[in-house]
């Protein structure tokens, strides 16, 4: 076997990206989009393509579809229009879906992220709307094969949109975060919930390798069920490893898809070049083109949010946060709304940053629960600062009010004031008991007197222990001081 | 009184909705009564004529008698409401079984209406049954019904046209007062001109098709078999319109059809496209024609021989672009949600099992065709070409509608053949279509009427073709025509009192 060794190749990756839009009603039809409902109940002669019915186009898909190729840095076309992608499969009900072919919406756009502290910028070739299918579930591992098959035509004709990448990106690592970073812009924008665990964004990816300079392309795989981010870098680096061993055994790569087994960490040949379908893609007479002017793209260019890039450079420069306070605090809209909301309240961000990033996001993750649904207010986060500035109670008594307020709902004031929170400044009653705690450790306090300062912080947290962590730990300092050295 | 020998002109079954609509609202007649000899009619001919695939006795009763009471309760009447009516098999009922003739969908009954159903029962017009069609709507006989044989009333050894067959037989055998059918290359005008009544499509875009079972979705368009012009007009009234179900619906004003028609020769300008005219015609056929071009002549219209030079491709291109789509349309009839369902081992063979039992010989000619015309490969030779020379052929008409209102021809190029006659060529079946399809692949309104017959005594059609959208301008030419040639109403004058074949048996 002849051994290609020295030669470096290049890794080429581009991205198909599958993101189900948030309308409230299917594409074609009036049909609701919730998400859990009970198995065939969100369905009607349209999306269950019934002999006889027609698709009546969604405005709002448009909308949402266009403001997604805005965002993305896409032209808009003024003409396009709808074909048929036909293949039969039990869970596509009219063996074909309703499509885009060559005259998409949207094309020609580019994203720009950050990777390996370098600005990278990736092409979009084209975004285009479609429907999607319903979701079969099969009593074995696939259709072929199973005993049975159950379909769930709910999600079938909800609004999708397919954004296709150039085959720009140079490593598995970087694709994930170009995915992450594409999640991330399609949340700004508001047109989907992109939500990789409920499928509502997919992502199908091409890898190929060529030798190190080389403009022409490989042989490429197309990679196929890839559930999570972490699931789209782990198979294409296993994709790098295949196919360059292929290519340094001597061996030949084909086009082919690939399917992307998680549990055994492999991808699988699904199909050859010379097996993919022919979908023969036609027109689809019953949709009229769709022609998109000027002033209505311009309204929604002028809709579109701040994305996140550009609101991480702002919260750097307005409120003069650190980067990556920054980066957390715009992991997504709601997120960054609060933050903004708290400083409005408060007047200071880093102090506000500093209970977001910690407090807030650890309740966050502890309780499994969206910004949305905490039931902390900005201006009770922001009385609760005030309450720890003015001393009324110590920062750690915070952290446990703030805790009460995030799954209560009540004012800070409130809470310190029914548990008896208040900061214990009184110097008569705090000496009471730092009398007692520097009888009851003798050791330590002697130590202290010999110099051993480090030993303080055991006598100030038994005193915090005795008033329960209500002292004022400032105060104790200074009254064990006062005793034990002198003043 | 009513059906059998003794049936005079003045039967209920020889009268038009709107001459019933007098007797309706002169409280002469109730409507439960004229579905009652309706239904009766059917029973004693339909056995022989088999236009009929299911009669809703029980239903257009019920549909009667809410008719009745309605107007008791002095409600407004729709001139067409408690009149009854006969719909193609491939138009949704609620309820009802809809089957396209087909084995595929044997046992189907819709969860829906079709808008034009809707607006039926709105109008409460009892629905007899549905009507007995080519499979699909794919053919030119109803021959290729999985069902039954369709018999001419006219001549019981030969066809009734097709697809629209059970509905032409319907309306020309007093078996519904008038019936709804649909066309995409010919399949309301060719029956109707075959059984001697009056048949319209449509334009394009006038009237919905939601909720009618699609064969070609670009060339489909529902429309009326009746007794005469008015009735014609009448039916227009009640299903053209706009529906937001349909995007390629239109949404343009319908002006109101009946109200406006007029019988007026002076300055009516006719073409007469020489490019059908030079085709093979049946002497008899081209002799009815150019006697009906003649009278409009003498009256005032004026003749002008026009140019559609794109007509030998016409046939060609259909037999393209509408395989190419009921492939499509097609396609979702896999077993898996309803309709017929053959089982096998496993998804695949299922799908192909059904699909192989349950679609008929002409049907799966039609798909395997369109599925090659789409083809990786054959797409831009074949589906492309074809929609460019689609539009080579509308711009024919455009021209031609610059220097005349209407334009004027034969129907079909024959009268009704005879049973089995072309059904193992179906080229020459095809052909039989050959002056309708241009119609619908421009998407133009388009009218046939009788004007005559042939030296055997079976019934001639003249095409009457418009502008888009100007349904009125065919309904010009066609309501003077009428009142010219055959003022009892085109589709029964010409009979002369003669019963229908199975009548005189």
């Amino acid at each position: 076997m002849s051994v290609k060794t020295g030669v470096e190749y290049e890794i080429v990756i581009g991205l198909e990206i599958h993101a189900e839009l948030s309308t409230k009603s299917k594409v074609f039809c009036g049909c609701a989009t919730t998400f859990g409902a009970p198995p065939n109940s969100l369905v009607c002669p349209v999306c269950l393509g019934l002999p006889g019915s027609l698709p009546v186009l969604n405005r709002q898909a448009v909308e949402y579809a266009i403001k997604a190729g805005l965002a993305l840095n896409c032209e808009i076309s003024r003409y396009s229009k709808f074909d048929r992608k036909q293949y039969f499969y039990p869970d596509l009900p009219k063996a074909y879906q309703i499509s885009q072919y060559d005259l998409p919406l949207c094309r020609n756009g580019w994203v720009e992220f950050e990777f390996n502290g370098q600005v990278r910028r990736v092409g979009i070739n084209r975004v285009h709307l479609e429907e999607e299918a319903g979701k079969s579930v099969h009593s074995g591992e696939r259709l072929l094969g199973s005993e049975y098959s159950l379909i769930d035509y709910n999600r079938g004709g909800i609004a999708l949109i397919e954004i296709v990448t150039k085959p720009d990106l140079r490593s598995p690592e970087e694709a994930r975060v170009f995915l992450e970073q594409l999640r991330q812009i399609l949340l700004f924008t508001g047109v989907s919930d992109v939500k990789m665990e409920e499928g509502s964004l997919r992502c199908d990816a091409n890898i190929s390798l060529r030798p190190k300079g080389s403009t022409a392309f490989g042989a490429k795989t197309e990679v196929k069920n890839l559930n999570s981010f972490r699931s789209v870098q782990r198979a294409l680096e296993y994709e790098v490893q295949r196919q360059r061993e292929v290519l340094e055994s001597g061996g030949t790569l084909y086009q082919e898809t690939r399917h992307w087994d998680e549990n055994r960490g492999v991808t699988v040949a699904m199909r050859t070049k010379e097996e993919a379908h022919d979908y023969r893609y036609f027109p689809e007479p019953d949709l009229m083109p769709l022609v998109v002017d000027e002033a209505w793209v311009e309204r929604l260019r002028a809709e579109l949010p701040e994305l996140p890039r550009a609101k991480q450079a702002r919260f750097v420069e307005q409120y003069g946060l650190p980067r990556y306070d920054a980066e957390v605090l715009t992991t997504s809209p709601a997120l960054a709304d609060f933050f903004e909301a708290c400083v409005a309240e408060y007047g200071q961000a880093k102090p506000v940053s500093n209970w977001i990033m910690g407090e807030f996001l650890r309740l966050l993750k502890a309780e499994n629960k969206t910004v949305e649904e905490a039931q902390v207010s900005p201006k009770a986060l922001a009385d609760l600062l005030r309450l720890v500035d003015q001393g009324v109670i110590n920062a750690n008594v915070g952290k446990e009010v703030f805790e009460e307020m995030f799954r209560t709902g009540k004012e800070p004031g409130a809470i310190v004031k029914e548990r008896g929170l208040e900061q214990i400044s009184d110097a008569a009653a705090l000496a009471a008991v730092v009398d007692q705690v520097i009888a009851a450790n003798a050791d330590a306090a002697e130590r202290i007197r010999g110099g051993e300062l480090k030993a303080m912080g055991f006598l100030v947290g038994q005193v915090m222990k005795q008033t329960g962590g209500k002292a004022n730990p400032k105060l104790v300092q200074e009254l064990l001081r006062e005793r034990l050295l002198g003043g | 009184m009513i059906g059998g020998k003794e049936a005079g002109p003045l039967a209920l079954h020889n009268m038009t909705a709107h001459e019933l609509r007098q007797k309706l609202d002169a409280g002469e007649l109730s409507s439960r009564e004229l579905t009652e000899a309706f239904l009766k009619r059917i029973e004693q001919l339909d056995g022989t004529l088999g236009a009929y695939l299911t009669v809703a006795a029980e239903e257009a009763m019920e549909q009667a008698r809410s008719f009745d009471e309605a107007r008791a309760n002095g409600e407004a009447v729709h001139p067409l409401g408690g009149i009854p009516v006969a719909l193609k098999d491939n138009l949704c009922t609620r309820g009802l079984r809809t089957t396209a003739a087909s084995r595929i969908l044997e046992n189907w009954v819709p969860p829906y209406d079709a808008t034009v159903v809707e607006r039926l029962r709105a109008a409460r017009s009892p629905i007899l049954g549905k009507t007995n069609m080519d499979e699909f709507a794919m053919g030119s006989s109803t021959e290729t019904s999985a069902f039954k044989v369709a018999r001419n009333p006219w001549d019981l050894s030969r066809v009734p046209g097709g697809s629209s067959g059970g509905s032409a037989i319907a309306v020309a055998a007093g078996m519904a007062v008038w019936s709804l059918g649909s066309d995409t290359g010919g399949s309301i005008r060719q029956p109707a001109a075959y059984c001697g009544v009056v048949g319209m499509k449509p334009t394009y875009g006038r009237v919905s098709r939601y909720g009618l079972l699609a064969f070609a979705s670009s060339l489909d368009q529902i429309g009326p078999f009746t007794l005469d012009i008015t009735d014609c007009a009448l039916v227009l009234n009640l299903i053209c319109g706009h529906d937001p179900r349909d995007s390629t619906s239109v949404d343009l004003e319908v002006p109101d059809y009946a109200a406006s028609l007029r019988a007026e020769a002076k300055g009516l300008r006719i073409g007469i496209p020489k490019e059908y005219m030079s085709q093979p015609i049946d002497a008899d056929v081209r002799a009815a024609v150019e006697g009906a071009l003649k009278l409009l002549e003498e009256n005032g219209a004026q003749l002008k021989e026009v140019s559609l030079p794109s007509t030998s491709y016409a046939l060609q291109t259909y037999y393209m672009i509408a395989p190419a789509e009921a492939s499509s349309n097609l396609a979702r009839y896999d077993g898996v949600r309803y309709g017929l369902r053959v089982p096998a081992d496993d998804v695949p063979r299922m799908m192909e099992e059904t699909r192989s039992q349950g679609f008929g010989p002409e049907v799966k000619r039609r798909i395997i065709l369109g599925t090659y015309v789409l083809s990786a490969g054959h797409y831009d030779a074949y589906y492309k070409k074809a929609s460019q020379v689609r539009t080579l052929i509308r711009q024919d008409f455009e021209r031609a509608f610059r220097e005349v209102d209407v334009l004027i021809a034969p129907t079909t190029p024959t009268t009704a053949f005879r049973l089995g006659e072309k059904t193992q060529d179906p080229l020459a079946m095809y052909m039989m279509d050959i002056f309708t399809i241009p119609v619908n692949l421009a998407g133009l309104p388009g009218l046939s009427m009788p004007c005559g017959v042939d030296k055997e005594g079976l019934p001639v059609g003249l095409q009457i073709i418009g502008p888009p959208f100007r349904e009125d301008l065919v309904l010009w030419a066609a309501y003077t025509y009428e009142q010219l040639a055959w003022p009892q109403g085109a589709g029964r004058h010409w009979r002369a009192g003669r019963e229908v074949a199975v009548d005189v048996r």
